[in-house]
């Protein structure tokens, strides 16, 4: 059942109903509510467990189960969920488990390259609005076809790190040489084709690793490997259609749209998978300048990202490549049902003195998370003014009146600026210059305009601050 | 009456972990003699469990449950049937089915089908033109269709967008606009001359449409007069022959003063006015519009509710042919997912039958450049910021295009040229004649 269809009243209709407070709400319709939400877990009702409850549990697990299967790679703390997805559109629900990036390396590199691609992947980190964005997977591919290549390759990566691995040969005697090294950590197997899906089975079964079905540009065939698969045991699948240069990226969106789709709303069998995408395949054609290939790699990871991939390969590790890349992953799979904005009130930054800035800024939580960090890592002791803007950020805020030198005035005096500071001076965004003359007319309180972006406030506040000017 | 005994099958996590290498556990020479058996297999201890092995162990034991159950219908007392073997794991992840059927292994594939999602929409956008031709009554080289998708963006396989997005670039008549330095770079010769720029943009860039603000009307800058901008944008119309935009400076009663005088003295060009917003006068822009044969845009901040708002009240006025609508681009990583979710339900919603949000999308993509990852110095492993600039500006108008945007206004030449690629593949909608295998693929080309 689509996820945004299910009431808590059909999921209480099935709990024990005894309000025994166990999993910590107050009431089991409470605790039903946020099931539907997807906020708690089934196995937090512990009288569930019970043996009278057996149906139910099962029934209940019908309901609320993701139409996408969640798989788990790797183990312990940098084990990675793909997949666990109710809906289509982000807008129907939200979406859970961002994609998995995978960097690629093959049996016949270099060592260099090799080693250096690892430590990007387990170093690289970029701090966003509080959160530290890095990458997840390993993707080793047998480019040689040789298994005693392809065993020291993934040995070698599993020295190097402990982030999940996913192992690629279609040679089954290739693959079970590297998988018998590292089965233990759950690698995931690249995989099961229409011409080695038996053998392909049989080493998920013997090693209990989860297994991709890949059938590149034949999605009947795709879906044939995954429910042969199934008919196996196997229960852990994951679903590669291929991933086509940038040429035909037309090819890319109906494939996983019609997968994705299919899955969600025919709730079809055996494309309940997550879907892997590999925007790499951008190096396999020669260009003038690798950047082209990197640029046009960033360019389909972007559209596999917005189109419904839960794990992309990309081979670029250039920071300029990378970083749209998990801006993008990370700005989508953001829960659309939580609020944009911040409360309004003054924030104490450091320990100001009654002579200390006081700068402003509106309540968008993007906006306002920014301005802060900057402030704090500058380290500049000042009260900051969060503005009720509706929560929208300084620049549209002001173009379409959220923002206007009344709420201003109105901020200032409700958070009593005039108790915390002693002069009455207030550095306003640069881009919301052209309300500096109101607000010094409404607020009483004369007004500078600060730097366009608060990356520049240390600067500006070092240079130019001054709470008494003539 | 029987005491009731447990007894603890000692496997140690070791154990379990050779156990995982094995499909199969059979117990030989073991006599089971019990009541109740709870069985608790740990997922600590490294490896965690196979959820296979699991599932066989469950249904080797629901045998023995069988048969102690028989023995004991036949010695009397009683057996409780097995609860089902709960996993301490994420929610997602399913609960261990409590007996799965051991299937006989296939031997060959199973044949499938995939279904070709049915779209079957009601909706369609409107048809949108932008410019005039000599034959249309202007003096475009070129005029340009936008809207009449009845599917979403690019399910090529349901409904192949009917008309190509437009791709404009931002031409400013004020040489102190702030720009970007990768963005500045392309055209720090031109600031002063705004026809020039425009012709550069056309010629050497390959913009489709010329998108001019007006910022020189600003009361805060230079508060140009109605009939200077008038002059500017004749100058633009000479400099280029593709169809303009003409964008206001955000000050509601300046900008009407301006639309004005322009829409009075170029009269049919079909100009795209940038734009009309709920806090204008919105009879008379509207009127203006329409008098005149003209396109708007419907300027509202990412809220569904007023971009519905807005057109409606422009209905009363203007045709719905004369509506493009702009619910606002934030840029990646600063709002992107908000602009993204917007548009994604605008076009959604009007493809299901909404009549008052089924008009072309506008995006002003540009304002990419507002994240500060788009221009800022960083450590050398981002650089160079010359790469890092424009492709932040790609993503950000390809995720848009994704939603349905029709017209893109933008800045750096190289998204400009990428971008427009993007639109050229996906038009042309050609499948591969052969398929690559991205596993074996050699970087590099071959």
């Amino acid at each position: 059942m689509p996820a945004k269809e299910l009431s808590p009243i059909q999921i209480y209709k099935l709990l024990p109903g005894t309000n025994c407070v166990e999993c910590g709400e107050t009431n089991c319709m409470a605790f039903a509510a946020k099931l539907v939400n997807r906020e708690a877990l089934l196995d937090e009702c512990t009288p569930l467990l019970a043996t009278e409850y057996t149906e139910a549990f099962a029934e209940l697990w019908g309901l609320l189960k993701p139409a996408v299967k969640a798989v788990e790679v790797g183990t312990g703390e940098n084990a990675l969920t793909l997949g666990g997805e109710y809906v289509l559109y982000r807008h129907d629900f939200t979406y859970f488990n961002e994609p998995a990036i995978a960097i690629d390396v093959s049996d016949d590199m270099e060592d260099e390259e090799f080693e250096t691609r690892v430590h990007v992947l387990n170093d690289f980190t970029y701090n966003y609005i509080g959160m530290d964005l890095t990458l997840d997977m390993l993707s080793i591919r047998s480019t040689s076809g040789d298994p005693v290549k392809f065993a020291e390759a993934v040995k070698k990566a599993n020295d190097l790190t402990r982030k999940p691995l996913m192992l690629c040969s279609h040679d089954p005697k290739v693959m079970e040489k590297g998988l018998e090294l590292v089965a233990d950590k759950r690698p995931l197997i690249h995989g099961a084709t229409k011409d080695n899906w038996s053998e392909m089975a049989e080493l998920a079964l013997k090693y209990g690793c989860p297994i991709v079905a890949y059938s590149p540009g034949d999605l009947d065939t795709l879906k044939s490997i995954a429910l042969t698969l199934e008919e196996y045991g196997l229960e852990d699948i994951v679903l590669d259609p291929g991933t086509q240069p940038i040429e035909h990226m037309s090819t890319n969106l109906d494939i996983f749209t019609t997968l994705r789709w299919d899955s969600i709303n025919e709730e079809e069998e055996g494309l309940g998978y997550p879907l892997l995408g590999a925007p790499m395949v951008a190096w396999g054609v020669a260009e003038e300048d690798p950047v082209l290939n990197e640029w046009n790699e960033a360019q389909l990871a972007g559209a596999l990202i917005t189109r419904f991939t839960d794990m992309i390969v990309v081979h670029g590790i250039s920071g300029w490549s990378i970083l749209p890349q998990i801006f993008l992953r990370s700005n989508l799979y953001t829960d659309p049902r939580k609020p944009v904005a911040v409360e309004a009130e003054v924030i104490t930054i450091g320990s100001p003195t009654e002579d200390s800035p006081v700068l402003m800024t509106t309540n968008f939580a993007l906006t306002y998370y920014t301005v802060a960090n900057d402030i704090e890592n500058a380290k500049v002791d000042s009260y900051l003014l969060v503005v009720d803007s509706e929560g929208m950020s300084v620049e549209s805020a002001v173009a379409g009146r959220k923002m206007t030198a009344d709420t201003v005035a109105e901020a200032i005096k409700e958070f009593k600026l005039e108790e915390k500071v002693k002069h009455r001076n207030i550095i306003i965004p640069g881009r919301s210059a052209r309300l500096s003359g109101e607000i010094q007319e409404a607020s009483g309180w004369s007004v500078s305009v600060g730097p366009l972006d608060s990356s520049g406030i240390a600067k500006y506040v070092e240079e130019k601050w001054n709470p008494y000017p003539e | 009456m029987a005491k009731e005994r447990k007894v603890t099958l000692p496997i140690s996590a070791d154990l379990l972990e050779k156990l995982a290498n094995f499909q199969e556990i059979e117990l030989q020479d073991v006599i089971i003699d019990l009541e109740e058996i709870e069985l608790s297999v740990s997922s600590s201890g490294g490896g965690g469990m196979n959820p296979v092995i699991m599932n066989r162990m469950a249904a080797e034991f629901a045998l023995i449950r069988d048969s102690a159950s028989r023995m004991s219908q036949v010695f009397g007392g009683g057996m409780p049937a097995m609860a089902p073997m709960a996993m301490p794991a994420q929610y997602a992840v399913a609960p261990v089915a409590p007996m799965a059927p051991i299937k006989a292994k296939p031997t060959s594939l199973i044949p499938a089908k995939t279904t070709i999602p049915p779209g079957d929409y009601v909706g369609e956008i409107v048809e949108v033109r932008l410019g005039a031709t000599k034959s249309e009554g202007g003096t475009r080289s070129v005029s340009y269709t936008l809207g009449g998708q009845t599917a979403p963006a690019f399910y090529n396989f349901q409904a192949p967008p009917k008309n190509k997005p437009i791709i404009a670039l931002d031409v400013f008549d004020w040489a102190k606009v702030p720009l970007s330095k990768a963005v500045k770079m392309h055209f720090r010769e031109y600031l002063q001359d705004t026809g020039e720029w425009a012709r550069v943009c056309v010629e050497k860039y390959g913009a489709e449409m010329i998108n001019l603000h007006l910022l020189t009307i600003d009361p805060l800058i230079d508060d140009a007069s109605p009939k200077s901008a008038v002059k500017i944008v004749e100058d633009v119309l000479q400099a280029v022959d593709v169809p303009i935009s003409i964008g206001g400076c955000g000050d509601p009663q300046k900008d009407l003063a301006v639309f004005t005088a322009i829409s009075e003295q170029i009269e049919g060009e079909r100009l795209l006015i940038n734009s009309v917003t709920l806090d204008m006068d919105i009879e008379k822009s509207a009127k203006l519009i329409n008098d005149h044969d003209n396109v708007v845009v419907a300027f509202t901040s990412m809220d569904v509710n007023k971009a519905r708002e807005l057109n409606r009240k422009l209905y009363d006025h203007v045709d719905k042919s004369q509506i493009v609508m702009d619910t606002t681009t934030a840029a990646l990583g600063y709002g992107l997912d908000y602009a993204f979710t917007v548009m994604e339900r605008c076009r959604l919603a009007a493809l299901k039958g909404d009549p008052e949000l089924n008009h072309p999308m506008s995006s002003g993509t540009t304002n990419a450049w507002a994240a500060r990852e788009a221009w800022m110095k960083m450590g050398p492993e981002f650089a160079p910021r010359e790469l890092r600039g424009p492709i932040w500006e790609t993503i950000t108008g390809q995720t848009l295009l994704l939603t349905g945007v029709d017209y893109f206004m933008m800045m750096h030449p190289a998204a400009v040229n990428a971008l427009k690629q993007t639109i050229d593949n996906l038009m042309k909608g050609k499948n591969p004649t052969e398929t690559t295998n991205w596993v074996t693929v050699t970087v590099g080309g071959n």
